[in-house]
């Protein structure tokens, strides 16, 4: 799982009000060299929840110094966008699970890829 | 530009030596765009040897032998299915050597002659093949029977004589290989075995000794009663199968005697284990590996092994594939002695899925589902009629699916770049790459296929369409094909088209497609119904004859075609004759992904493109290719999957009573009905 992935997925347990951003609990990560797109990831930066990534990129150690708060004219600053590429596309999680921050529930990932099937009584 | 150094004379080289200059760039460019490997101008101790790659089909022994001629090789790696290997010299004067006498000189191997271009490198990034296990319950004894046994027990077989022979035997000559039944006839019209019509012959006498070895070590502990000798050539093979679980019990023993074969092992989830079959080794198929995983020997000449021929057992140690790398060997004849125990009663093991005994998803259901009348029921038809139908089949499913149906990819092409994009029910993710310009996530209930996608690089995960894990207003599109119509009721198919808008910013579209009834439409008929011709026996008639139970579908063009009680089971290739049916999946696991890189040549590969095949897979249907090859496939399995086919009107219909949407545009394509959907754009983010 991708830090991108991370940042869209929010928990579905039944009656969940709160259920955003999910907590990760990594046991196995990797990084992976990823071609850099800076377009891609200037049109990407809009689109994210940006302090739930800067959170799950520090609880992964891999936060390289991105701030809390978005920076202004982060389009033209390409060391920006690299760490940002780094965060959200070159860092991923292989095994371990995702929590729900008001429920507790956790959704395995394993080989990379989260399972958040819910059982029949959670839906 | 003189990278050859003193060896070339600085500008007066010829024609040909332009041309292997130029070749050799055009393949150090290759290697590094396409394996990441980066060559050097600058002399090193190693090389890289472009097109001398067990890939290409050269063997070790053949790459080895010009390589040592050219100085004192300290090691040589050929990563397998690659179109290259690595060599490295002691010193740095040999490699040099090796460069400037090899470059663009043809090397001739067994079967085809390639042309060798060489480039330095700096290191030899040598992937470790991750160490596979043996599939959980297999055994490979090597040297379980003498050559003067082999001998015997090749000798006891008679194949001169056709069909059921004065000895008692039965005896086919199937597409790929022949066969030899004692004891029991094993059918491959039905996949089993007629209990209660034992052949004449029993086991021939040559066997008892062996199999008395085998009862003595405790690989079995009951003497088998069916035996069947299976005689392969080169380039012949049998597709992955699972032995029939309510034929026979537990262990299955085979025996291989003559030349030596690689038999691939396959997990539902898609990890595949090559194990290689020594002459005179026996291998005991237990539990998990007698059960769940497929078994199969690829159709080829060459098998990939590992060079140490010693240890010739692929897995016999993790180490023995890095530390002495891998080769080919020639394949020759082998015949193979499959001893098993006839099963009498039900099968009872712990893997309901690939358990004929079990599953009601078997050949033909003894007692189809009925459709459902409460959401308990709708889930469980679902769980097994779809869910676990497609974890069997994701392999096999996913090989079949490699061209993006060009209208979604129109839809796709046609979102402004960055915007967000939710495939759910994503499959292979085939549609994930689509317009790369699009930031996509694709989910699907199959963790097999999600796994698929994520091999590919593409972010997936597992979930339902009914209940998808992403924040609400989160996507600037969604797509939905070929999933809906796996809903059992109206309500939950209503509650997935709900939960796509959900997915939705406002303004944003959905593209939903889904099965049609109407497989013909404007006096066209699809694909679907075209194809079968191609590559089916049935004819027209015995589709016609599969309707009749159902009265007359003409007459009732308008009104909704209920299913009977019991859910029927749909004749592939034909027209429908009610909306909710069982569709028949015939398993026939990926050929196609074994020693595809053999045809492929460095100098002249392309970017891979999933989508430029044959106009078979651009085929615009759901649904599985019934079988041509009688012989080739009967072992392997049919699972059903569950539809509801959409009848015209039907899927907007449904989407108008999602509030907030609208209806943009539908269409038929190719047998599917098709929506695309635009949430109101005046709506406030919820």
């Amino acid at each position: 799982m991708k830090l991108l992935t991370h940042n869209m997925l929010t928990s579905h347990v039944k009656g969940v009000t709160k259920g955003y951003p999910l907590l990760i609990k990594a046991t196995e990560v990797k990084v992976n060299d990823v071609d850099f797109n800076p377009q891609f990831v200037c049109r990407m930066i809009p689109k994210l929840e940006w302090s739930a990534l800067v959170e799950a990129a520090d609880l992964l150690g891999h936060r390289q110094d991105l701030p809390s708060e978005l920076v202004p004219d982060y389009e033209k600053n390409e060391d920006f966008l690299k760490k940002v590429h780094r965060a959200l596309l070159e860092v991923e999680v292989i095994e371990g699970c995702l929590q729900c921050p008001e429920s507790g529930r956790e959704f395995p990932i394993s080989r990379g890829i989260p399972n958040m099937l819910l059982n029949e009584d959670e839906v | 530009m003189e990278c050859e150094g003193n060896y070339v004379k600085a500008g007066r080289r010829s024609k040909e030596e332009k041309k292997v200059f130029r070749k050799q760039l055009r393949a150090s460019h290759t290697l590094l765009k396409h394996e990441g490997i980066r060559t050097t101008r600058q002399p090193t101790k190693s090389l890289v040897v472009a097109n001398g790659g067990l890939g290409n089909g050269v063997s070790r022994e053949e790459l080895s032998a010009v390589l040592r001629e050219m100085g004192a090789m300290e090691n040589l790696v050929m990563p397998p299915h690659k179109p290259f290997a690595f060599v490295t010299y002691r010193c740095e004067e040999d490699a040099t050597n090796a460069h400037t006498r090899l470059n663009g000189q043809k090397l001739l191997c067994a079967e085809n002659s390639v042309v060798l271009y060489l480039s330095y490198v700096n290191s030899v990034t040598h992937q470790k093949a991750v160490a596979e296990t043996l599939p959980q319950g297999l055994v490979l004894v090597e040297d379980f029977v003498s050559p003067e046994e082999e001998a015997q027990l090749l000798a006891a077989v008679d194949w001169s004589s056709a069909h059921e022979d004065v000895s008692g035997s039965a005896q086919k000559a199937l597409k790929h290989r022949r066969v030899k039944h004692y004891g029991f006839e094993f059918r491959y019209d039905n996949n089993n075995v007629d209990k209660d019509k034992p052949l004449p012959a029993c086991l021939p006498g040559e066997c008892l000794p062996v199999l008395e070895r085998c009862l003595r070590d405790g690989h079995i502990n009951i003497m088998p009663d069916q035996l069947t000798i299976n005689q392969y050539e080169s380039g012949q093979g049998i597709p992955p199968h699972v032995d029939t679980h309510s034929a026979f019990e537990d262990t299955i023993l085979s025996l291989s005697l003559g030349a030596k074969a690689v038999m691939e092992f396959r997990h539902p989830d898609g990890r595949v284990v090559a194990v290689v079959l020594p002459s005179r080794s026996l291998l005991v198929m237990k539990g998990e590996s007698r059960y769940l995983w497929t078994h199969g020997i690829t159709p080829r000449k060459f098998d990939l092994v590992p060079a140490c021929e010693s240890q010739s057992a692929a897995l016999a140690s993790p180490d023995v594939r890095t530390q002495s790398g891998l080769t080919l060997s020639k394949r020759g004849t082998r015949t193979s002695f499959t001893f098993r125990k006839i099963r009498h009663e039900r099968c009872r093991c712990a893997f309901p899925s690939a358990c004929d005994s079990q599953r009601t998803t078997s050949p033909s259901p003894a007692s189809p589902p009925s459709l459902p009348c409460c959401r308990a029921d709708a889930a469980l038809l679902e769980e097994e009629y779809v869910h676990r139908v497609y974890d069997a089949i994701a392999s096999h499913f996913s090989s079949t699916r490699h061209s993006p149906w060009p209208h979604v990819c129109q839809f796709l092409n046609l979102l402004a770049p960055g915007s967000v994009l939710a495939d759910v029910g994503c499959g292979n993710g085939k549609y994930l790459g689509v317009n790369p310009e699009l930031v996509a996530v694709g989910c699907d209930r199959s963790g097999a296929l999600v796994q698929i996608c994520a091999d590919r690089g593409f972010h997936a995960f597992v979930s339902d369409a009914l209940s998808v894990p992403l924040r609400t207003a989160s996507c600037d599109a969604c797509i939905s094909i070929a999933v809906i119509h796996h809903f059992s009721t109206q309500e939950r198919r209503l509650a997935a088209v709900r939960e796509l808008v959900r997915l939705l910013k406002p303004g944003g579209q959905a593209l939903v497609y889904v099965w049609a009834f109407e497989q013909e439409y404007n006096k066209q008929k699809s694909k679907y119904l075209k194809d079968h011709n191609r590559d089916s026996s049935p004819t027209q008639n015995s589709s016609k004859k599969t309707q009749e139970p159902h009265g007359e579908p003409d007459t009732q063009r308008h009104s909704y075609y209920p299913a009977e009680d019991k859910l029927s089971v749909h004749t592939n290739r034909t027209a429908f004759n009610s909306q909710d049916l069982l569709v028949p999946w015939h398993l026939k696991e990926g050929n196609k992904q074994d020693g595809k890189d053999s045809s492929c040549r460095l100098s002249s590969r392309t970017d891979p493109r999933p989508g430029c095949d044959s106009s078979r897979e651009a085929t615009h249907n759901p649904d599985s290719k019934p079988c041509s090859d009688t012989s080739g496939c009967s072992s392997a399995p049919v699972f059903h999957r569950y539809y509801h086919v959409f009848q015209q009107g039907e899927l907007e219909q449904l989407c108008s009573q999602v509030a907030g949407v609208k209806v943009k545009s539908s269409y038929h394509d190719q047998g599917n009905w098709c929506v695309v959907l635009e949430k109101d754009p005046s709506l406030q983010m919820i």
